[in-house]
């Protein structure tokens, strides 16, 4: 089971919400840019905060929650420390990239619709093309792209991350 | 040699020739490690005691040399890429331990270190600099011009290349319809998709009577396979804000907004420093150019979806809104954001734009087609050996695109097979595939039409003979499928059920029906869907429908895939003529279900092979074939 | 310009058909006679254009919707052609495919639109892939049944929640085929802030919202020997119902439905019209009392309970405006609960009152702990205009046959101006009726008051009563409420009476009246209404001798102690969702002073987020981090004393950093 990292709610977190909003004069307009950096703060959307976002707003929290999952780029489950982004735009699809993605869950026992191990250490995503199409096929490891990966430089990237995380 | 692709040595710092090293900082190079490039750079130029600068200035230097990184140069695949200047020297894969050489070789000895040269796969010759590449050598670039050779984050060195001229003269010395003739005179259409007239979509702006209106230019771009725009805007990014400007000086906006996708971080930094030095230069603000306009320009990230690239769901997503697509009409040009006329353009439109009001319509409609006038940039990836960013004029073949500037087509294993063109899929999920009898056509908005394809942003994926198209058509409404805003029936329902499809196919499933009620329910979407998104979803299996039927009646009544991709419906053999009986397949097989004698052709036994492949990736004679 | 210019036209199939200010080419074609099958369309909504069925084709420019098409002159439109109903079916055979197709046992059977179409467009197979994946049904609210099984995506209930209501309770979650309608984080309906109106239910095209049903209960009552069961039924249930058995729409049938009633074994059959005429002279007088006294104006009508749950959300600082006065529903129930055990010799708690209303709203203002006491409620059971006709055909009675009767005495009786207040502007006309004589001390001799009539969502008109001149405000529609309410809290409304109806036309047009998406039924109902007062004898509540005689017997002095106690109540502060708090330290720990500042709508606009910044930073300057715990909160319901803080659970209103501050220092002390 997944547990709520409730440390990562602190007070310096929240403080930081309230600049956010007053940045974006706590315009319902504003809704994309401002979900956009507060997930930047907490690497999430908790479901609390969008529920003070809609109040500040003056808009409704189901709006807000509509707008929150209808983008990829927002998560409202928390994610892991490190995240891996596999690209899946045509190029690199064409060039072999699920055989990357499949390696890699493997290797991090990551089953079913699951993207998050369960030590929350990684989140493995796909992404649309992040435009790297030349170096195909692509994987981002913490927003460090890698060019021309293999299934086994793939499982490598995260095993280098795992033997770091145990030193 | 085209004239285009001369790179003025003395391009910057006043009159004296000063050597530049450019070192390309796109997203691509930037991957393959060229911030650490130039860290080396600095180290290895500092103890060699030249002195450099990073500026552009005008005036007189005092330095000897200029390093400086530049956006995207298209030649993705092979950088990082650095450039001499004026030596004209463009050395690719460059690593930092290849620095000190490039120091000591060429800066201070003036010597070309040859084996940091692009060797050219057909001829093996190595090309020194861009203008011997074939890559290069066969594209005209006016877009992409000055891409890789100026500093991106130094509106000085724009400007020193003739920048905010065409918005100045917009401004200051043109009314709204001269700027609109001169863009209809142009002939200029929509690089973003669907090739509208662009002069069409301004003058419908600008014939409304509304205090406010907006432009906005489309930098989602989103179609897997294409990054012309992420390059523009990496590269060259002031020539995005001076085409928006010249487009709200055109329809009397005070507002514009470029919307560009979040997983472009790159291309949003760079634009958002271009328009802060804008500001500073008072190009953008209350008094533009002194003319007492007020215009404001503002950078806005996407949040991931697809369908933002639809102009009524950007707006919505500007709007702080799902992005929905609305029905039209109304027109944006009529009510957009805010229920204000808007337009909203393509980052590459923008900045064709430019170059029509600097170089005059006549000019522009000198390359390309009639109806397609001046160059279109493409995103040439997949199975080619040379990929990255091209711009070409439109009417160009395919041929000349795939082949020759492509270098033709490669293997798996990266080595470039004369035979090996199968298809290429143009415009991403909402383009269609071109075959071998399309090697002629010219790239073009009206002949690529006609064969159920269309331009889209310019992505130009190449495949090679052992890409399935049937699992091509599955990626591409997968992928459409995914992105469906869920709005319209049709859309939402009727991708995930040609998926489902498709996927019968795929494993084994489907009937004869299948097949018929497919191309029934894609031509539903096409043409009963609400947004464009939805109206261009089936094409990639309509379009593979139409030229590959042979692979989908194998799939469906032989059970069998022919390129062996779809594993349930892959029967692997092996070719008794290719097979040498190395017995090096054999060995490597886990389930030993390959036999045969020494030096005697081998065989798989179908019943206990589990088409894991193993065999096609050992044999060197490729005598393995079906999967 | 000729005063004779040529009619306008265009051709739809054929036939030349004339352009008179309609909005789309749907209107057109559907005036002109063909009725082009939708789901996402609806006249008092904005355009969707998402269920694809509206589909026509025109010459020149191809398939589109007629939905969102402006009529132009000269257009050609077909709206049949091959590839048209090949798409249609496509797109309905799309819905099918992932859709719970157990129609038999759907709460919309037979109103269904999906059925409808999917029969009309000669639907026998489903081509494609059953894809549907079970979802569970929510039944936490008291008021509605949603099932996401049965959604369609059309959107009618998220725009009318948010266009008319002004709400957005509900919205679009998700996207692709994921995309769900849901309330906010995909939490349940009685958990938001959903003001049971029923609105949504009314305009879903199929039975993914419903009104929760409580015929079971009711039956089970009716066959218990011990059980005494009265009925109320509202005035427009009467109207409306006919509609279930053929009748056309605002044709009365009041008789019938007191005849079905008796037969089904109700043992009492009252009319909550009576209640009304008790509302209106009680809430007249309050009225005439606050404008005479200088009271809180102006007065809000409190007899919708969506409306009323719409002010205790949003505007907690109107609710001294709204009148003390129940519904009539709870107040006939509490004048049941106290009268009939006495007059029928029977224990209180083996009587059950149960309402048919034309609201869904109802079924949860009679579970308020208001007005429920000792665990006996005021009003056991509410049952929509649907409901009836459901037990009314499964008990197997014909109704249009059925031999009138009449409704019993004393509080079967009567006046007009107890009829009316089904329609928007009713309740205004009633108390004008009653005040004005009041007032003036004269006789009014036309009852009508047609200045307040009308049907746009929010009418402000001027009556002069004696000497005064009364403003008056009548909205239906919430977001219309909340522009009038905006007004009121800014101190920018002169009003002296508003009148609040939730749902479009008042109670005639509630979600438990039979689906229609024809709002043309709507002015028949209202007219209905009218139509009845109008053949009535009386037409003034103080003309209903049964409620004066009920003041003389039960009641005593108008607005006195005993009418207070039955007929009165109080609204308190809600929240609009249950939420959990933010907590912003790194966890509690048991010795830590718990501090919670409230962030809900009301203290954030009153500047709570100031406070809670203020003390976050002394906490972190002065470090306390391990003394005190503190958590941004989720309304503590005292909105109208905000901004609140609590300190270890004791609260302070009207809070100020400093005086956060100073509690907390306390504390800090005392530990």
């Amino acid at each position: 089971m997944r547990t709520k990292p409730k440390a990562d709610c602190n007070g310096r977190k929240f403080v930081k919400v309230f600049t956010i909003l007053e940045k974006h004069g706590h315009k319902p307009s504003r809704l994309v840019p401002i979900l956009q950096a507060v997930q930047e703060e907490y690497r999430y959307l908790p479901k609390e905060v969008l529920t003070y976002v809609a109040t500040a707003l003056d808009i409704s929290p189901a709006r807000v929650y509509g707008v929150a999952t209808f983008y990829s780029h927002f998560a409202i489950e928390p994610k892991g420390k490190h995240i891996v982004r596999l690209c899946d735009g045509t190029a690199c699809h064409v060039k072999d990239s699920i055989p990357i993605l499949d390696a890699i869950r493997k290797r991090l026992k990551l089953e079913g619709k699951k993207t998050t191990t369960d030590d929350m250490l990684f989140t493995v995503e796909t992404v649309a093309c992040l435009g790297a199409c030349g170096l195909a096929p692509v994987v981002v490891v913490n927003d460090r792209v890698h060019g021309q990966v293999t299934p086994e430089a793939g499982v490598k990237l995260v095993e280098e991350i795992i033997a770091r995380e145990q030193s | 040699m085209n004239p285009q692709l001369i790179l003025d040595p003395a391009a910057g710092n006043g009159g004296k020739t000063q050597r530049r090293v450019i070192v390309c900082a796109g997203t691509g190079c930037v991957a393959n490690g060229a911030y650490q490039v130039i860290e080396a750079f600095n180290a290895q130029i500092a103890a060699a005691g030249i002195s450099v600068t990073t500026e552009f200035k005008a005036e007189e230097s005092q330095h000897d040399l200029r390093l400086n990184k530049s956006g995207c140069q298209g030649f993705c695949q092979m950088g990082p890429l650095v450039t001499i200047l004026p030596d004209e020297i463009l050395y690719n894969k460059v690593k930092v331990e290849d620095v000190a050489e490039i120091v000591s070789q060429t800066l201070v000895s003036h010597k070309v270190v040859d084996r940091l040269l692009y060797v050219d796969p057909a001829t093996k010759k190595h090309c020194q600099g861009i203008n011997d590449i074939p890559f290069y050598q066969r594209q005209q670039r006016f877009v992409l011009k000055e891409c890789g050779v100026i500093d991106p984050e130094s509106i000085q060195e724009y400007l020193h290349h003739g920048g905010y001229a065409a918005a100045r003269k917009a401004v200051l010395k043109m009314s709204q319809e001269e700027i609109v003739q001169e863009i209809t005179k142009s002939g200029l259409r929509g690089r973003g998709g669907g090739g509208f007239p662009t002069g069409r979509k301004w003058e419908a702006a600008r014939g409304q009577k509304s205090a406010k209106k907006y432009v906005i230019c489309n930098a989602d771009e989103g179609d897997p396979g294409a990054f012309m725009n992420r390059s523009v805007m990496e590269g060259n990014p002031h020539s995005v804000i001076e085409g928006l400007m010249i487009a709200a000086r055109a329809i009397g906006a005070d507002e514009t907004l470029i919307y560009v996708r979040t997983e472009y971080p790159l291309a949003v930094a760079r634009m958002k420093k271009a328009v802060e030095d804008a500001q500073k230069m008072g190009f953008l603000g209350d008094n533009v150019f002194g003319s007492g306009q007020s215009l404001t320009c503002e950078v806005l990230e996407g949040a991931g979806a697809f369908v933002c690239g639809e102009e009524t769901a950007m707006i919505a997503s500007i709007e702080g809104q799902r992005g929905m697509p609305r029905p039209k009409p109304p027109f944006p040009a009529q009510c957009g954001l805010w229920g204000k006329p808007t337009i909203i353009n393509n980052v590459e439109t923008l900045a064709h734009a430019v170059r029509v009001i600097n170089q005059g319509a006549d000019t522009f409609k000198q390359l390309g087609s009639a109806a397609s006038p001046g160059t279109k940039t493409f995103a040439l990836t997949g199975h080619v050996a040379n990929t990255g960013l091209i711009e070409v004029p439109f009417g160009t073949t395919l041929r000349e695109v795939v082949l020759n500037i492509g270098g033709g087509i490669t293997d798996r294993r990266g080595k470039v097979k004369p035979d090996g063109f199968k298809a290429v899929q143009i415009g991403g999920p909402s383009g269609g595939c071109l075959t071998k009898d399309h090697l002629d056509l010219p790239l073009d908005y009206d002949s690529l039409r006609s064969v159920g394809a269309m331009v889209g942003s310019g992505g130009l994926v190449a495949m090679n003979e052992k890409t399935c198209m049937v699992s091509i058509a599955r990626f591409f409404m997968d992928f459409t499928q995914r992105e469906s805003c869920g709005k319209c029936v049709l859309c939402r329902e009727g991708t995930r059920q040609l998926l489902a499809m498709l996927d019968d196919v795929i494993e084994g499933r489907a009937t004869g029906e299948t097949l018929v009620l497919m191309e029934k329910l894609a031509l539903a979407v096409q043409k009963g869907s609400l947004c464009g998104l939805g109206k261009t979803a089936p094409n990639p299996v309509l379009s593979t429908l139409r030229y590959f039927r042979h692979e989908y009646d194998a799939h469906v009544f032989h059970k069998h895939c022919p390129t062996g991709q779809c594993k349930a419906l892959a029967k692997p053999s092996i070719d008794p003529v290719k097979c040498k009986g190395c017995t090096a397949c054999a060995k490597k097989c886990p389930v030993g279900a390959i036999s045969g004698e020494k030096k005697q052709a081998h065989v798989i036994d179908q019943v206990k092979c589990i088409v894991c492949g193993v065999c096609a990736d050992t044999c060197k004679l490729e005598a393995v074939v079906g999967v | 310009m000729s005063a004779t210019a040529a009619v306008k036209t265009l051709t739809i199939d054929g036939l030349e058909v004339p352009i008179n200010g309609e909005r789309n080419l749907l209107e057109l074609v559907r005036k002109a006679g063909i009725d082009l099958p939708t789901f996402c369309y609806h006249s008092d909504l904005s355009v969707y254009g998402a269920c694809r069925l509206c589909l026509v084709d025109i010459a020149g420019r191809g398939i589109q919707g007629a939905c969102s098409t402006p009529p132009e002159p000269g257009l050609k439109i077909r709206t049949q052609t091959e590839e048209i109903r090949e798409i249609r079916k496509i797109s309905v055979e799309l819905l099918l495919a992932n859709h719970e197709r157990e129609c038999t046992t759907c709460g919309k059977s037979a109103a269904c639109q999906l059925q409808d179409v999917a029969r009309k467009l000669g639907i026998q197979k489903v081509r494609f892939k059953p894809v549907h994946e079970p979802a569970p049904v929510d039944r936490s609210s008291l008021s509605l049944v949603r099932d996401p099984n049965k959604c369609v995506l059309c959107g009618d209930c998220v725009r009318f929640c948010s266009e008319i209501q002004g709400i957005g309770a509900i919205d679009f979650a998700y996207r692709g085929h994921d995309a769900a309608v849901l309330p906010a984080f995909g939490k349940d309906l009685g958990e938001g802030e959903c003001i049971n109106c029923g609105q949504c239910a009314a305009v879903c095209p199929t039975g993914a919202l419903t009104p929760r049903q409580e015929i079971e209960e009711v039956w089970k009552a009716l066959h218990d020997p011990t059980k005494t069961v009265v009925v109320q039924v509202a005035p427009a249930v009467r109207i409306a119902i006919g509609e279930l058995f053929g009748m056309p729409p605002g044709e009365s049938m009041r008789g019938q439905m007191v005849a079905a009633l008796k037969r089904l074994g109700f043992d009492r059959v009252y009319d909550t019209s009576f209640s009304a005429d008790l509302t209106v002279i009680e809430e007249a007088n309050e009225f005439l009392g606050r404008k005479t006294k200088g009271g809180k104006l102006p007065l809000f009508t409190s007899c919708c309970p969506g409306w009323v749950k719409f002010a205790e959300q949003y505007f907690p600082e109107l609710l001294p405006n709204l009148s003390t006065c129940k519904s009539p529903q709870q107040m006939l129930g509490a004048l049941c609960k106290e009268l009939l055990p006495t007059e029928l010799g029977i224990e209180k708690k083996d009587l059950v009152v149960v309402s048919i209303m034309p609201c869904t709203a109802k079924k949860f203002e009679a579970k308020r702990p208001e007005f429920v006491k000792d665990g006996i409620a005021e009003v056991d059971h509410v049952l929509t205009t649907q409901e009836l006709a459901r037990m009314i055909e499964e008990a197997g009675l014909r109704f249009t046959k059925l031999a009138p009767e009449s409704f019993d005495m004393p509080m079967g009786f009567k006046t007009g101006a107890g009829v009316i207040f089904g329609n928007s502007g009713g309740v205004s006309e009633a108390v004008l009726r009653y005040a004005s004589e009041k007032v003036t001390g004269k006789k009014l001799v036309n009852p009508d008051i047609q200045a307040v009539r009308g049907e746009d969502g929010l009418r402000i008109v001027e009556i002069p009563v004696g000497e005064i001149t009364l403003k008056l405000g009548i909205v239906h529609g919430l977001k219309n409420a909340r522009t009038l309410a905006e007004k009121v809290r800014r101190g920018k409304c002169d009003l002296d009476l508003i009148e609040v109806m939730a749902c479009p036309g008042g109670c005639i047009g509630g979600a438990g009246q039979p689906v229609s998406r024809d709002t043309d039924i709507r002015k028949l109902r209202t007219k209905g209404l009218y139509d009845v007062d109008k053949n009535m004898e009386l037409h003034k509540s103080q003309e209903n001798h049964f409620v004066t005689e009920c003041y003389q017997k039960h009641l005593g002095e108008i607005g006195g102690k005993h009418a207070h106690r039955l007929l009165h109540t109080h609204y308190h502060n809600r929240r609009r969702m249950i939420g959990e708090d933010i907590a912003l330290g790194d966890g509690p720990a048991a010795d830590k002073v718990q501090v919670k500042v409230c962030t809900g709508t009301n203290c954030f606009v009153k500047g709570s987020q100031h406070i809670l910044h203020n003390l976050l930073d002394q906490v972190q300057q002065k470090e306390l981090q391990d003394k005190v715990d503190i958590r941004a909160s989720f309304c503590f319901e005292n909105c109208d004393h905000g901004p609140t803080v609590s300190v270890d659970g004791s609260k302070i209103h009207w809070c100020s950093p400093e005086a956060a501050q100073s509690a907390i220092n306390q504390k800090l002390k005392d530990k």
